[in-house]
């Protein structure tokens, strides 16, 4: 069993849902980040995505974009961002953690030297978002075979014809993006996670994590309500961005906001099943 | 006929001809191993729905026949093959013609697709128009037809265009449009591009995105030089009247690529007919300033599509650099980058003080100021024809007109306006 598959089994058994924080590799710098990633399991997070930062993150919103920016200008890489997975793994074997990016930098490593690569550091799925499944057939034989899940993301535009060829190619978890747009903007409301979920538990027996828009720790615990999993991404990358000094660089105050944050969306999404 | 006899016509015409140039996309949309749909799944079934919607469209005559009524009546099409005589004594050699696309109604090639891409989004039902522009000639098109047909409009321009091409976006501002400047990354073409993007994956019920050139997801590419095709079907007859056979050469500029996909296309399949594109080589192809993505570039994925492209080994996206804010992107079409692979047209670069002295030689021999971004074409035109013999006809195509720039041409001769 993969370890996304025994941690999503394990809090099934727990009764409660998932949240999966994400942050940026080497946002604002590789020590700062990698010092966030190690601590995030303690302050919570049960699942963690990686942002492999990207010159052009066109389905990202400006805090994300923001975010790739710092992390290109910091000397990020895709040898970096697996270095930093790498030493994660030092001092944790159970989180699962999730690559979420763009196909470019994959085609620019190569496909199977990547999977391979990711797989030995210590990845567990990729989030590829400008790679439909009909444009998957360079990465899915290599990822497989690595060992990798490939997480599809499934859309409001997504229909009915469409919603099995999508989930018949995925593996891990479906990632539901719950509103059209990009990252870290307006909200779903709860009628329409209501609306859309029924349709997706059709479709796949994979666990269903939603992202796009949830803030708040009352929208974390809506959406473990409605799915499995909350991502939550461009509001904790926004307390990052607020805590650095004028040049862009780390403050003593980065690390403790960023977990408080993370902290309080956990207790959301640990008690929303309760009472 | 009815639709449905003319697409099994058209069907029947690609597998009588199996070794045919033109017979690309495949259904994903490849051409070899470039192009495909690489978009967010948000968009991909909007990309789909087009696809089908462009199909539909294709095989009606009706559309057919309305293209034509505004290509002739509001276009100003067709425009005229001009023997270029004074050109052609100075630099002694080919016969040089001009296919004159400034003449076009907005003054560049690019009113040819959005005239097609508009009347599809009419049939679509959008009643909402996005698109990104370079040097602003394919916005001031786009915002042309939303005013004529009374749409919504809003174009994405980088912030650094914005200030290089200040009449243009004046211009789009009085045709009705909201021009927004984009100031992430350098704020040029490519950052336009992902913001357009972006506004498109936001509203997709209903926004049409009117893609300016032969690049992005599939059909784009696809449709885009079909619509641009009527460059390459006039120059052909028009050339069979003026000298009774085909042109030998035909030169054109390339940024995305589509008036030079527009004039090369009818001529894949004539051996003889020799096709060269001209990149923009920037400050020079191997100053580390340049758009040149096909010889300096390599394959990967942006925008939607599988292509050469400017990038560093990290697979990060170069920042491109010319002097014509037109040409300014680092990828390229993905059917040139094709033809490239498979060897049936010959790329090379034109730098920016070659296309500086072409614009002057044009606008001195000629009568005719050519845009920044054909006169890249004009420049390579003029290194090579006083190689060829007199009886070589050379068509090169002026894809635009070059008012918008004789700010820039000032700033570099030294001139104040």
């Amino acid at each position: 069993m993969s370890r996304i598959a025994r941690r999503f089994a394990a809090l099934k058994e727990q009764g409660r849902g998932a949240l999966i924080p994400y942050l940026q590799a080497c946002d604002p710098d590789y020590d700062t980040s990698l010092a966030l990633l190690r601590a995030m399991p303690g302050a919570g997070a049960d699942l963690i995505e990686i942002g492999v930062p990207f010159s052009d993150p066109s389905a990202d919103g400006p805090t994300i974009q923001l975010a790739a920016r710092r992390g290109l200008k910091a000397g990020s890489s895709m040898v970096r961002v697996l270095e930093m997975v790498a030493r994660f793994r030092e001092d944790d074997a159970d989180t699962p953690i999730i690559l979420m990016g763009y196909l470019n930098p994959i085609e620019a490593y190569g496909h199977a030297r990547f999977c391979a690569d990711a797989a030995r550091a210590g990845v567990d799925g990729l989030i590829v978002v400008d790679m439909p499944p009909e444009e998957a057939d360079l990465l899915d034989g290599p990822a497989v075979e690595a060992g990798l899940d490939i997480i599809r993301l499934v859309a409001p535009t997504t229909d009915d014809v469409r919603l099995p060829v999508v989930c018949g190619h995925a593996s891990g978890f479906i990632y539901y993006v719950s509103i059209t747009g990009v990252t870290g903007t307006r909200t779903a409301s709860s009628d329409e996670l209501a609306a859309a979920l029924p349709r997706l538990r059709a479709a796949t027996d994979l666990p269903v994590a939603i992202g796009f828009g949830i803030r708040s720790p009352e929208q974390a615990a809506a959406a473990v309500r409605a799915a499995d999993a909350a991502v939550v991404a461009s509001a904790l990358i926004a307390t990052l961005e607020d805590s650095l000094d004028e040049q862009g660089r780390a403050t003593p105050d980065t690390l403790p906001r960023v977990l408080a944050q993370l902290s309080a969306l956990a207790e959301a999404v640990r008690s929303a099943r309760k009472a | 006929m009815s639709a449905a006899d003319t697409s099994g016509a058209e069907r029947s015409v690609a597998e009588a001809l199996p070794n045919s140039l033109r017979a690309g996309p495949d259904p994903r949309g490849r051409f070899g191993i470039f192009g495909g749909r690489f978009v967010a799944e948000t968009l991909m079934p909007l990309v789909l729905e087009l696809d089908a919607a462009y199909a539909a469209a294709k095989a009606d005559p009706a559309f057919r026949t309305e293209l034509d009524y505004y290509l002739k009546d509001y276009v100003g099409r067709p425009s005229p093959l001009w023997f270029a005589r004074r050109l052609t004594e100075e630099l002694g050699g080919a016969r040089i013609y001009m296919k004159r696309e400034e003449l076009n109604h907005t003054g560049s090639h690019k009113l040819n697709n959005v005239m097609g891409q508009i009347l599809l989004a009419r049939r679509m039902g959008r009643s909402r128009i996005v698109a990104e522009t370079g040097a602003g000639q394919h916005g001031v098109a786009t915002a042309t037809v939303c005013a004529l047909f009374g749409l919504k409009c809003t174009i994405y321009m980088g912030a650094t265009d914005v200030e290089r091409q200040k009449p243009n976006v004046f211009r789009m501002r009085l045709l009705g449009a909201e021009v927004v400047p984009v100031t992430s990354g350098a704020g040029t073409l490519k950052d336009a591009m992902n913001e357009a993007m972006r506004d498109w994956v936001t509203n997709v019920r209903d926004t049409y995105f009117l893609v300016g050139t032969v690049a992005g997801p599939h059909p784009y590419p696809q449709m885009v030089r079909d619509f641009q095709s009527v460059i390459g079907e006039e120059t052909r007859v028009q050339m069979q009247e003026a000298e009774g056979r085909l042109p030998d050469v035909i030169v054109a500029a390339i940024g995305g690529g589509s008036n030079a996909m527009g004039i090369f296309h009818p001529f894949l399949d004539d051996p003889s007919v020799r096709l060269i594109g001209v990149e923009a080589a920037g400050r020079g192809l191997d100053s580390g300033e340049t758009a040149a993505s096909i010889l300096r570039g390599r394959p990967g994925v942006l925008h939607g599509n599988r292509t050469y492209l400017l990038q560093n080994e990290d697979g990060q996206i170069d920042e491109a650099h010319s002097i014509s804010a037109g040409l300014d992107y680092p990828g390229i079409g993905p059917e040139h980058s094709w033809l490239a692979d498979i060897g049936r047209v010959e790329y090379v670069g034109a730098t920016d003080d070659q296309a500086l002295d072409a614009f002057q030689l044009c606008t001195r021999t000629e009568g005719i100021i050519p845009a920044l971004e054909s006169a890249h074409a004009l420049a390579h035109a003029a290194v090579i024809a006083p190689t060829l013999s007199p009886e070589t006809l050379l068509v090169v195509n002026i894809s635009g007109r070059g008012d918008k720039d004789i700010f820039t041409v000032a700033a570099h001769l030294g001139v104040t306006l």
